[in-house]
């Protein structure tokens, strides 16, 4: 740096300390707004949000690769020393799940006949886009994820997301080659559900906990512990039927359930298009999806 | 100015670096470990970050980049845009204005000073979260938080120690 009069250094540093005592100020007033602006109208930032997640798309891409190696290296040891052990078990499910099977081939082909007999006209599912998991908020107050495809890959706002087990989420934000998963235990997300056999109605609301709440269940429902909770496909948002957890503690609080996925070891996922019309159209996020 | 263009740029890198450090802890912090439960442990490392620069060197992390840090932060993690960097602004103003406090003294004052600032910082997220969505946020996972950030602090502080050493001297 150059030598500056003595003068000018003794002029210049307190004015240098006032303007940037007035950006702090500026900056905290600035956030403060649009925390606001954000909250009164979601979609505002929106925008601008994804074509920043659009350009940190590559390097988070290219960041969580060496990771998911290095926990698929683990996991191929884990599964080396667990052989023999897993060897056996699976010997006796597969006695077990062949009885299912037949079982189940009767069932299905019985609904056949039935849905012949009523003409039912079943809803199939339009397509699935699979996706690499990129990103996980890691929020304590936020539980969403990041996922490689996007706009250009057909994935749309509102669309359900799946993996093997059931539903994790829905998309909430798209971006051209990136879109954001809402998940189901995140503070502002709510489905419609059914519990149990007796097929109870309820809304699975997440209050970023592990173990999302039941709400506006009817006062006398009979919900027993380990009742499977499947989505009731009312607001339209998630298509009915697919599996969501099972109920995991019943006390004075409230009824809690238990996801059938651990998120937080999700690499690929599945986003489901089922040609529904899109309820949610333009992500609006902080829309609790309506119930009955 | 002195010296050729790659020692000016030199300077300049080694002047964004506490801003370089900051972004690049947000982008580690979202990166899924895929290890059991990790997404309710991963600890605030921008946090540790904005905490260390503000008590050491205020200078090269300035308002303005605490405020790039926090949108970064807000914008990757999918959270309401405007609370992170409200909480990093707040706990560069708290860092600046008690800097005198903290010169010189021990690490344990200063590893100290940062759980009591951590403490404010997730209990004003917690807050602004909460207030957001309308509905009261389990606080459980964010004790959690609390407890892994402030233990892993002392190694980041560290690292940002060593960091530090390299850098230019305050003018």
């Amino acid at each position: 740096m150059a030598k500056r009069p003595e003068s000018f250094q003794r002029v210049a540093a307190p004015l240098r300390a006032v303007a940037q005592r007035f950006a702090f100020l500026f900056l905290l007033l600035a956030s403060g707004a649009i925390l606001l602006f954000g909250k009164a109208d979601p979609q505002i930032f929106d925008r601008a949000r994804m074509t920043v997640t659009d350009a940190f798309a590559p390097v988070l891409d290219a960041l969580s690769r060496p990771i998911a190696t290095g926990a698929a290296i683990i996991d191929e040891a884990q599964y080396l020393i667990n052989l023999r052990a897993q060897n056996s078990a699976l010997r006796a499910e597969n006695a077990r799940l062949l009885q299912w099977h037949s079982a189940a081939r009767n069932l299905a082909t019985e609904n056949q006949r039935l849905r012949g007999l009523l003409q039912f006209i079943p809803e199939d599912s339009l397509r699935f886009i699979s996706a690499r998991v990129i990103a996980d908020s890691g929020g304590t107050f936020v539980r969403s994820m990041l996922v490689n495809a996007g706009r250009r890959d057909g994935v749309r706002s509102g669309l359900p997301v799946v993996v093997g087990e059931g539903l994790i989420g829905r998309i909430v934000e798209t971006g051209n080659r990136v879109s954001r998963i809402l998940l189901i235990d995140d503070l502002n997300s709510r489905v419609p559900v059914v519990v149990g056999p007796d097929r109870e109605r309820a809304v699975l609301a997440g209050d970023n906990s592990r173990l999302p709440k039941l709400i506006y269940l009817a006062s006398n429902a009979q919900i027993q512990m380990g009742a499977r909770i499947m989505t009731s496909g009312q607001g339209g948002v998630f298509p009915p039927g697919i599996s969501v957890g099972v109920v995991a503690s019943m006390d004075g609080n409230g009824v809690r359930a238990q996801s059938f996925v651990a998120t937080s070891e999700l690499e690929y996922v599945r986003i489901v298009d089922y040609g529904l019309a899109a309820v949610l159209d333009g992500g609006n996020r902080a829309d609790p999806v309506e119930e009955d | 100015m002195k010296g050729t263009i790659w020692q000016r740029l030199d300077f300049i890198a080694r002047k964004l670096t506490p801003l370089l450090v900051s972004l690049g802890l947000v982008l580690i912090s979202v990166i899924p470990l895929r290890l059991p439960q990790t997404s309710f442990i991963v600890p605030t490392l921008a946090l540790m970050s904005v905490y260390y620069w503000s008590l050491h060197r205020a200078d090269l992390l300035p308002a303005l980049a605490i405020f790039f840090v926090g949108m970064l932060q807000d914008i990757l993690t999918g959270g309401p845009l405007g609370i992170n960097t409200l909480i990093f602004l707040a706990v560069y103003g708290v860092c600046v204005s008690q800097r005198r406090f903290f010169h010189g003294k021990s690490f344990l004052v200063v590893w100290w000073g940062f759980m009591v600032v951590a403490a404010g910082a997730l209990a004003l997220e917690w807050a602004l979260s909460s207030a957001h969505a309308g509905s009261i946020a389990a606080p459980r996972p964010a004790y959690f938080k609390y407890l892994i950030t402030i233990t892993v602090y002392p190694l980041f502080a560290w690292i940002f120690a060593r960091i530090q050493r390299t850098l230019p001297a305050v003018e």
